[in-house]
């Protein structure tokens, strides 16, 4: 059982927008946006994968669900490769990898009430029959804490947070196996985030979920998380444990984010804030070697001319925690 | 008060987007009155052959005599009484105009719909061919198009429709691009829904509004060209009535000036029918929009 296959497994993937110009237009370039990713989440487990906007983060999920087509990489579902599966089997898959997205304003159709919005698709899919939709619905608004009267009503009739609860029962009306979830919090309240971030939890728990993460919010993704994946223009700097990242982050990258996070205590002391310089740098011309190396406080000479690989980096328990980071400079330190 | 204001909200959530619709279209007291004066046209029009006192075609009174208790009002130069050639002539501008509009919404919901989902190549050709109609000389095409085919009732209708659905087809293809990035449509996508579902339940029905909206101004403006080419002698053909018709009747000075009641009903028709789907036109757009009331 230890040697299982990875639920998801994302080898180099990587997304190239094209760039228009000219007055003849043309491809003057590429947008960068994932540039060579790998990782991969187990059955059961939540990957948080956090970096500023822009960074690409989004752009992963959309590609494991099927919105957008990898323009070179590999995605592998339970050990086989999608873009080599038929279009049937493919079609099969997809209700079991499912999505929720950040704006629960625009995620349900503003011209159809509730009952519509959840039983379309679950009628479709035959995920449920005619007569037995109903109770599979108020099954699933039980499941994300709403009661049976919202079935009638329309979505503008609902606060932020009840709208995300459907968008997450509309997610799993289809008992899908995978979740992505596009910075589900960002856009709600603090006291509603935690809510929202709590029910994610414990219906991982119970519909034993395997969950993408997505968010910026370094909190809320450290509460759901069991492994943090932190990326930087396209790549990704450093991966490990949730904990492990939190309590003992390698990359720069990492530890400036944790910096810059505010301390919610007044009575802490104002601690040295290694603030970081300048702008993030353009995904359409990366910098070359690091990424990272143009703010990065700890750069050296050869950051900016060879592209670090990931390395393993030290445990504080001593313990195989599978951590890595894209730094030259961990072995030195 | 906040007991008031509760009340009053919780009626509001109950209520259903019909109704929704049904009271702020009421707001709007010029477009009720227009939509009476509207059902009051079109019903004299639908029932034109059981209200008209006379045979529209038929020569029945003397030339050109005044309004008059037999000729309500009056009669045209060759003898025809003006009111039941008016209600003849109001049935067939309105078959022309709601024929005319429903041809151009369908043409332009299609166009716009396949130009804004699937963008590209498709998206390419079906707006420059848009332009290309919507850039041509209008009038002179109808005329090349009433001279070619031959001017009737059915060419009119067929030509006008043809001709007005450029704007429907822009206006459909705008929405269809911004909710075509929407998530509640990538989630249907993700959630594995078929291309019908998701043009024709998720997205159609959130353009409706809007394509309505148009479509009164285009049943408006399909009228006017109908009285416009009758006018001209491109459209209906006599004997059979149409407001232009009635109006190319009388050009002369001398019935101008002396036979009033020749021309001033139809054109008094035209102006009313025109003006009041303008006015249910405006008010629609007002009650449809789901933004138009925060709560």
């Amino acid at each position: 059982m230890m040697e299982q296959i990875p639920f998801i497994q994302v080898e180099n993937m990587k997304k190239y927008y094209p760039v228009k110009g000219g007055i003849i237009p043309h491809t003057t370039g590429y947008i960068k946006a994932v540039d060579g990713v790998s990782f991969s989440i187990m059955r059961g487990e939540t990957l948080g994968l956090v970096g500023e906007s822009g960074c690409g983060k989004s752009t992963i999920g959309r590609q494991l669900v099927g919105l957008e087509e990898p323009t070179e990489g590999s995605i592998y579902y339970k050990g086989t490769n999608l873009s080599e599966m038929k279009k049937e089997e493919r079609r099969k898959i997809r209700t079991n990898l499912q999505m929720v997205f950040q704006d629960s304003y625009s995620s349900l159709n503003p011209r159809k009430h509730i009952y519509e919005i959840l039983a379309q698709p679950m009628l479709y899919h035959k995920v449920s029959a005619k007569d037995t939709v109903e109770k599979d619905i108020l099954k699933l608004l039980d499941m994300v804490g709403l009661s049976k009267s919202v079935l009638g009503r329309y979505p503008h009739e609902f606060s932020g947070g009840q709208r995300q609860r459907i968008s997450i029962a509309k997610a799993l009306s289809l008992n899908p196996e995978f979740i992505v979830c596009d910075e589900p919090v960002s856009a709600l309240d603090v006291s509603i985030q935690a809510q929202i971030l709590n029910l994610l939890k414990s219906l991982q728990k119970e519909l034993h979920l395997t969950i993408l993460f997505v968010g910026h919010g370094l909190g809320a993704v450290n509460y759901v998380s069991d492994r943090i994946a932190v990326m930087y223009l396209g790549k990704i700097v450093e991966i490990g444990r949730a904990e492990e990242v939190f309590r003992n982050p390698v990359h720069p990258y990492t530890r400036a984010l944790l910096e810059a996070a505010p301390v919610p205590d007044p009575e802490a002391e104002e601690k040295e804030r290694g603030i970081l310089q300048g702008e993030i740098g353009s995904s359409a011309a990366p910098p070359t070697g690091c990424r990272f190396h143009p703010r990065c406080p700890y750069a050296v000479e050869r950051c900016g001319k060879e592209e670090p690989a990931m390395v393993r980096a030290a445990d504080t328990d001593g313990t195989a925690s599978g951590h890595y980071a894209a730094c030259p400079r961990i072995v030195d330190k | 008060m906040t007991d008031a204001k509760n009340r009053k909200n919780r009626k509001i959530a109950t209520e259903s987007y019909r109704q929704t619709i049904i009271r702020r279209f009421r707001k709007h007291h010029l477009a009720a009155v227009s939509l009476g004066i509207l059902l009051v046209l079109c019903g004299a029009a639908v029932l034109a052959p059981v209200i008209a006192p006379y045979d529209p075609d038929a020569m029945v009174g003397p030339f050109a005599s005044a309004p008059s208790r037999e000729f309500l009002l009056g009669t045209d130069q060759i003898g025809r009484d003006v009111l039941s050639r008016l209600l003849y002539a109001t049935r067939v501008s309105l078959l022309v105009g709601v024929m005319a509009t429903l041809i151009s919404t369908v043409i332009g919901v299609v166009l716009g719909l396949i130009a804004g989902y699937f963008g590209g190549v498709a998206d390419m050709l079906i707006m420059r061919f848009t332009d290309m109609v919507m850039s041509f000389p209008y009038i002179l095409l109808v005329l090349v198009a009433a001279s070619i085919f031959k001017p009737g009732l059915w060419n009119i209708i067929l030509i006008l429709g043809f001709v007005d659905w450029p704007g429907i087809a822009r206006l459909v293809r705008g929405n269809v691009l911004s909710l075509r990035e929407t998530n509640f449509v990538k989630g249907n996508i993700v959630a594995g829904m078929p291309l019908r579902h998701i043009l024709f339940s998720e997205i159609l029905p959130n353009t409706v509004a809007p394509i309505l909206v148009y479509a009164t101004s285009v049943l408006a403006i399909s009228m006017l060209d109908e009285a416009a080419l009758s006018f001209l002698g491109m459209g209906v053909q006599p004997p059979a009535a149409s407001l232009g018709n009635m109006l190319n009747g009388a050009q002369s000075l001398t019935i101008l000036t002396s036979q009033p009641w020749l021309w001033i009903p139809p054109g008094l028709v035209i102006v009313v029918l025109v003006i009041a789907i303008n006015f249910v036109g405006d008010a629609l757009r007002d009650a449809l929009d789901p933004n138009s009331e925060k709560r």
